[in-house]
C-alpha cells in the first residue's frame, strides 16, 4: 500500500491543514487592501472545504489502525463545519471594524486549528491520536474564550477554562495510562478483547469517562459552563456549545460502543444517573438565570442530557437519534446565538429582561428567536420535536421508561423558561426596548439557513433514514 | 397524494398567504376564502364518505393514504378517516370558518393573530385525518402551542398566568402521552405505528395496564378529565373570542377522540378493567363543573365551566364502553362544540359593546340587542338538552348507552351523572334571566346596537348546525354508530 492511499482516508483533515496554513500566509503577507477580502475568502475556502469533506467514501483504516474512517464521521465532521460555517457567518460583522481587523487572522486560525483536533479526535483508532486531537480541540479553544483579552470577564473565563481543561484531561490521561497498563495497547480494535472486569480497568475507565464528560458538561462535570459561556465572546461561546460539545459527545459514543463494549453494564448504570442529574440541575438553574448567555449554558447542560438519553440506549437507533439529534440541536442553537450577537454586539444588552417588547420593534429577530427556543424545547412542528419524539424512542425500546418520564417531565420544566423569553419578547411590554437593528447580510444569511432548517429539516425523512443506514451499535 | 391531505394542505397555504399579506383586507379575504374552501372540502369529504359506504366500502378507515416518513422507526405519515374523523372534520371546519367572522375587528397584529389562529387549525385538522400514532402526536402538539401566544397576546384579564398554565398544564399532559405513545409501540413489538395495524396485535396486558393510564390520562387532560381540569376556566376565560371557540369547540375533543382512538381501541383488555377509577373521576367532573357554574357571575366563566361538565361527559360516556355510549360521545362532542363555541362568540359579541362580562353588571339586553339575545337562549336551551336542539340527541344517547351496562356501580354513576342537567338548568336559566330579561342595570348600555352582518353570519351557521343535528340525526348518528360497530369487532 502507498503512502499516499494512507492519506486518501484522511483527507478531510489533509484539506482542513491547507486551508488553515493558506490563511495563516493570507493573513501575514496580505496587505492593508488584502485584509479587507480575508474574511470572504476564509468563509468562502471554508466553504468549499465542507462540500469536499462530504463526498462520501469506503470505510477503511490507515497507518495501522492509527486512523479510523467510517461514513458516520463523514456525516458527523459535516455538521461540524456546517455548525462552524455559520459561526463564521454570524461572527464576520465583529471583525469589520479598523481596530478589530488586525485580530481576524487569530480568529481564524484558532477556530479551524481547534476544529482540526475535534476531527483529529473522531477519526482517531489510537488513544495517543485521540488524546493529540483532544488537546489540540482545547488549547486554542482557551485562546478563544479570552479573546477580549482586555475584557476583565473574557481573561477570567479563559483562564478558568485552561486550569479545569488541563485538569481534566491530566485525569483522562491518568486513566488511559492505567488502561494501557492493564491491557497492554492503546489501539481501539485490540482493546475490547483485553478487557477483563479488573478494578483498575474500571477505574481507568471512570477516569477517563470524566475527562470526556467534562467537555460535553455532564453533571457534576459542568461548574465551568456557566462562567466561560458568560465570559467568552457570543461567538466563541456558540463554538464551544455547540461544535465542541457535539464533538465530544460522538467521540464518547463510538468510544463506549467500540471500545468499551464489555463495559455496557457499567456505563449504562453510571449514564442512568448522570443523565437524571444533569437534566433536572440543568434545567433547575436555567430557571434562575437572567443573563442569556448564563440561560444557554444551563440548558445546554440539559441539551447534554437528553443526548445522553440516546446514547444509554447503545443501540443502531439510539447512534441514529443521538446524530439526528446534534444535527437539529446546531441549527437551532445557533439561531438563538445569532440573535444574541446582532443585539448584544450592537446594544450590548445580555439581559432576558432586556428582550422585553423585542418584537415591537424588531419583529424578525424575535421571530428567529422564537422558534430557536420552541425547537430546543421541543416543540412540534418544529425540527427539535422530532429528535426529542426519536431519542425518546430510542431510550424506550431499551425499556428506559422510567428515565424517559423522568426527561419529559424536565421537558415542561425547560418549556417554563422558554417560554418565559418568548413572552419577554412577544407579550412584555417595555419603556426602553431594544431599538430596530439592521442586522448585517452575513449574519442574515446564517439565520436564514437556521430557521430554514428548523422549519425543515424535521419534515425531511430521508435525512434520518440516511443516518440510520450508517449507524451502528453495540 | 391523498385529498384528506389537503385538510393540512389547506392551512398550510393560508398562513403562507398571510405572510404575504400586507393589509387588513388582504388577512380578512385570505382567511374567509381559505375557510370557506375548508367547509366546502369537510361537506364534499362527508358526502364522498356516505356514498362510499352506501356502495358498501367496509374498511374502518376508508381514503387511506400512506407514505414512508422515518424509515428507522418504522414511521409513516398515514392518513384515513371513519365516521367519527368526517364529522369531527366537519365540526372544525364550521368554528373555524365563523371564527374568522367572530373575530372581524381583531386588532391589534391582526395577521399574526390569525397566522397562529391557522396554525392552530392545522394542527386539529392534522390530528384528525391522521392514523398513525406519529403524525397523530406531532399533529396534536402543533395544535397546542399557538394557544400560549393567543391567549398571551390577545387575552384579556389574567392572560399571562392563565396561558403559562394552560400551556405548562397541556404540554405536560402530552409529554405523559409520549410516553404512553412510545410504550404502546414497543411493547407491542409491531413494525408501524399505524393504528389500523395496531388494533390487530395484542400488547401484553401488565404493559396495557401502565400504558393504557398513561394515554388516556394524557388525552383526558386536554378534555378537563376532573380534577386535571384547572387549565380550562382560566384558559377560556382569557383567551380572545375565536380562541376560546375553536379550543373548547375543538380542540378539548381531541382528548375524547384521542382516548378512544388510541387508548380504549388499542387497549380494550385495561380499559375495561381500568374504567371504573376513571369513571368515579369523570363523573364527579361532570355534577362538579356543573356545579361549579353555578357560583359563578362572568359569563365566560359560566360557560368554562359548563364546558369542563359536557367534556367529563364525553370521557365517562368514551369509558361506558358500549356502542350506544360511544356514539352519544361523538354525538355529544360535536354538539357541545356547536354549542360551547356558539356561547363563547355570543359572549365575546356582548363583551365588545357592553365591556363587562358579569352579570351582575347587566340586565335586560334582550330588548336592546334581541339578535344577540335570541341566539343566547338558543345556546341556553340546547345546553339543557331541550328536544329538537343537539344537546339533546347527545345527551339522551349517552345515557341510554351508559344504562345498558347492567352492573349496578355504572348505573349509579349514570343516575349521578344525570344530575348535571338539572345543574345545568339552574345555572342556564339563572344567567339568562339574570343578563337579558329584568330591569336595564346600565343606562349606557341603551345605547349599545345588535350584531352586525359578519356577526349574524356566524351566529346563524352555528344555530343552524345545532338545530339539524338536534332534528335531523339519524344519517350523523348512523355513520358513528357504523365506524364503531368495525372498531370494536376489530378489537374484540
Amino acid at each position: 500500500m502507498s503512502y499516499f492511499s494512507n492519506f486518501a482516508t484522511m483527507r478531510s483533515e489533509g484539506s482542513l491543514l491547507a486551508l488553515i496554513l493558506f490563511l495563516l500566509l493570507f493573513d501575514i503577507l496580505a496587505g492593508r487592501k488584502g485584509k479587507n477580502y480575508f474574511q470572504p475568502v476564509a468563509i468562502l475556502l471554508f466553504a468549499l472545504h465542507t462540500l469536499f469533506t462530504l463526498m462520501p467514501a469506503e470505510a477503511g483504516e490507515s497507518f495501522g489502525g492509527m486512523v479510523q474512517y467510517h461514513p458516520m464521521m463523514t456525516m458527523v465532521k459535516t455538521m461540524l463545519n456546517i455548525a462552524t460555517l455559520i459561526i463564521f457567518l454570524q461572527s464576520k460583522h465583529h471583525f469589520d471594524g479598523p481596530e478589530q481587523k488586525y485580530q481576524q487572522g487569530e480568529y481564524y486560525f484558532l477556530t479551524l486549528s481547534t476544529l482540526l483536533g475535534m476531527y483529529l479526535m473522531i477519526s482517531s483508532g489510537h488513544f495517543l491520536l485521540f488524546f493529540i486531537g483532544l488537546e489540540m480541540a482545547s488549547i486554542p479553544l482557551a485562546a478563544l474564550v479570552a479573546f477580549n483579552k482586555h475584557h476583565k470577564k473574557s481573561a477570567e473565563a479563559g483562564a478558568k477554562f485552561i486550569l479545569l481543561s488541563a485538569f481534566s484531561s491530566g485525569i483522562l490521561l491518568f486513566g488511559i495510562s492505567y488502561l494501557y497498563g492493564t491491557t497492554g495497547s492503546l489501539y481501539f480494535s485490540d482493546i475490547p478483547s483485553l478487557l477483563s472486569h479488573n478494578p483498575l480497568q474500571i477505574m481507568a475507565f471512570v477516569f477517563f469517562l470524566s475527562g470526556l464528560f467534562f467537555k460535553i458538561s455532564i453533571v457534576p462535570f459542568h461548574l465551568w459552563t456557566a462562567d466561560v459561556y458568560e465570559g467568552a465572546p457570543t461567538n466563541v461561546t456558540a463554538y464551544l456549545s455547540v461544535v465542541s460539545k457535539s464533538s465530544a459527545v460522538f467521540v464518547l459514543m463510538t468510544l463506549l460502543f467500540k471500545v468499551f463494549g464489555n463495559f455496557v453494564v457499567e456505563w449504562q448504570t453510571m449514564l442512568f444517573w448522570l443523565i437524571i442529574v444533569t437534566i433536572t440541575v440543568g434545567n433547575l438553574f436555567a430557571l434562575r438565570q437572567k443573563n442569556v448567555k448564563r440561560f444557554l449554558a444551563f440548558s445546554s447542560i440539559s441539551q447534554a442530557g437528553y443526548i445522553a438519553l440516546g446514547i444509554i440506549s447503545g443501540s443502531p437507533l439510539g447512534m441514529t437519534t443521538v446524530v439526528y439529534y446534534l444535527f437539529v440541536y446546531l441549527f437551532s442553537n445557533l439561531a438563538a446565538f445569532g440573535v444574541i450577537t446582532a443585539i448584544g454586539s450592537r446594544t450590548g444588552k445580555m439581559n432576558i429582561p432586556d428582550y422585553k417588547g423585542l418584537y415591537q420593534t424588531n419583529p424578525k429577530l424575535s421571530f428567529v428567536m422564537m422558534m430557536a427556543l420552541f425547537s430546543l424545547a421541543g416543540i412540534a412542528p418544529f425540527a427539535g420535536f422530532m429528535s426529542k419524539f426519536f431519542i425518546f424512542s430510542a431510550a424506550a425500546q431499551q425499556g428506559y421508561y422510567l428515565l424517559v418520564i423522568i426527561a419529559v417531565i424536565n421537558t415542561i420544566l425547560s418549556l417554563y423558561y422558554y417560554l418565559m423569553v418568548v413572552k419577554a419578547m412577544f407579550i412584555d411590554q417595555s419603556d426602553h426596548p431594544v431599538p430596530a437593528l439592521r442586522t448585517d447580510s452575513w449574519n442574515r444569511a446564517s439565520m436564514v439557513i437556521c430557521t430554514a432548517a428548523i422549519m425543515f429539516a424535521g419534515m425531511l425523512g430521508f435525512i434520518f433514514s440516511y443516518l440510520g443506514d450508517y449507524s451502528f451499535g453495540l | 397524494m391523498n385529498f384528506l391531505s389537503l385538510f393540512v394542505l389547506l392551512p398550510l397555504l393560508m398562513i403562507l398567504t398571510l405572510f404575504m399579506t400586507s393589509n387588513r383586507k388582504q388577512v380578512l379575504g385570505t382567511m374567509v376564502a381559505g375557510s370557506t374552501l375548508l367547509v366546502i372540502l369537510s361537506a364534499f369529504l362527508a358526502y364522498r364518505y356516505m356514498a362510499a359506504r352506501s356502495d358498501g366500502a367496509t374498511d374502518p378507515m376508508l381514503f387511506t393514504a400512506s407514505l414512508s416518513w422515518f424509515e428507522p422507526l418504522h414511521i409513516r405519515y398515514a392518513v384515513g378517516v371513519d365516521g367519527v374523523s368526517v364529522v369531527m372534520l366537519c365540526l372544525t371546519s364550521l368554528i373555524v370558518f365563523t371564527g374568522t367572522f367572530v373575530s372581524w375587528k381583531m386588532a391589534p397584529l391582526t395577521k399574526e393573530f390569525f397566522l397562529w389562529y391557522c396554525l392552530l387549525a392545522t394542527g386539529v385538522f392534522g390530528f384528525f385525518i391522521s392514523t398513525d400514532l406519529f403524525t397523530l402526536f406531532l399533529f396534536y402538539e402543533t395544535a397546542l402551542i399557538p394557544m400560549y401566544l393567543l391567549i398571551g397576546v390577545w387575552g384579556t384579564g389574567r392572560k399571562e398566568y392563565a396561558a403559562m398554565k394552560l400551556t405548562l398544564m397541556l404540554m405536560g399532559s402530552s409529554m405523559i402521552l409520549l410516553v404512553g405513545i412510545l410504550g404502546i409501540y414497543f411493547s407491542s413489538g409491531a413494525t408501524s405505528m399505524n393504528i389500523t395495524d395496531l388494533v390487530h396485535i395484542s400488547i401484553p396486558l401488565e404493559q396495557q395496564y401502565l400504558f393504557f393510564t398513561l394515554t388516556f390520562f394524557g388525552f383526558g387532560v386536554l378534555g378537563a378529565l376532573f380534577p386535571f381540569h384547572t387549565w380550562s376556566p382560566d384558559g377560556h376565560a382569557s383567551a380572545p373570542t375565536a380562541v376560546s371557540m375553536l379550543h373548547a369547540g375543538v380542540l378539548m375533543k381531541l382528548g375524547g377522540y384521542g382516548s378512544f382512538r388510541v387508548a380504549i381501541t388499542l387497549m380494550p383488555e385495561a380499559a375495561e378493567k381500568l374504567s371504573p377509577i376513571f369513571l368515579v373521576l369523570t363523573a364527579i367532573g361532570v355534577v362538579y363543573g356543573a356545579l361549579a357554574a353555578i357560583r359563578q357571575t362572568d359569563l365566560k366563566y359560566i360557560n368554562a365551566y359548563s364546558s369542563v361538565s359536557h367534556c367529563n361527559l364525553v370521557l365517562f360516556a368514551i369509558l361506558m364502553l358500549t356502542q350506544t355510549a360511544l356514539t352519544g360521545a361523538v354525538l355529544q362532542m360535536l354538539s357541545h362544540g356547536l354549542i360551547t363555541a356558539l356561547f363563547f362568540a355570543l359572549i365575546g359579541m356582548i363583551y365588545s359593546r357592553s365591556h363587562t362580562r358579569l352579570i351582575t353588571d347587566m340586565g335586560g339586553l334582550m330588548k336592546i340587542m334581541p339578535f344577540l339575545g335570541v341566539g343566547f337562549v338558543v345556546a341556553g336551551l340546547s345546553n339543557i338538552g331541550v328536544p329538537g336542539f343537539s344537546g339533546f340527541v347527545a345527551e339522551m344517547t349517552i345515557f341510554v348507552g351508559a344504562f345498558e351496562n347492567d352492573d349496578l356501580f355504572r348505573r349509579i354513576l349514570t343516575v349521578a351523572a344525570v344530575t348535571s342537567i338539572v345543574i345545568g338548568a339552574v345555572y342556564i336559566l339563572r344567567t339568562i334571566g339574570k343578563f337579558l330579561y329584568g330591569p336595564l342595570q346600565n343606562p349606557e348600555h341603551g345605547k349599545l346596537d345588535d350584531a352586525r352582518w359578519y356577526e349574524r353570519l356566524a351566529v346563524i351557521t352555528l344555530v343552524a348546525a345545532i338545530i339539524y343535528l338536534g332534528s335531523f340525526p339519524t344519517g350523523i348518528s348512523a355513520m358513528i354508530n357504523d365506524s364503531f360497530s368495525s372498531m370494536l369487532q376489530v378489537a374484540r
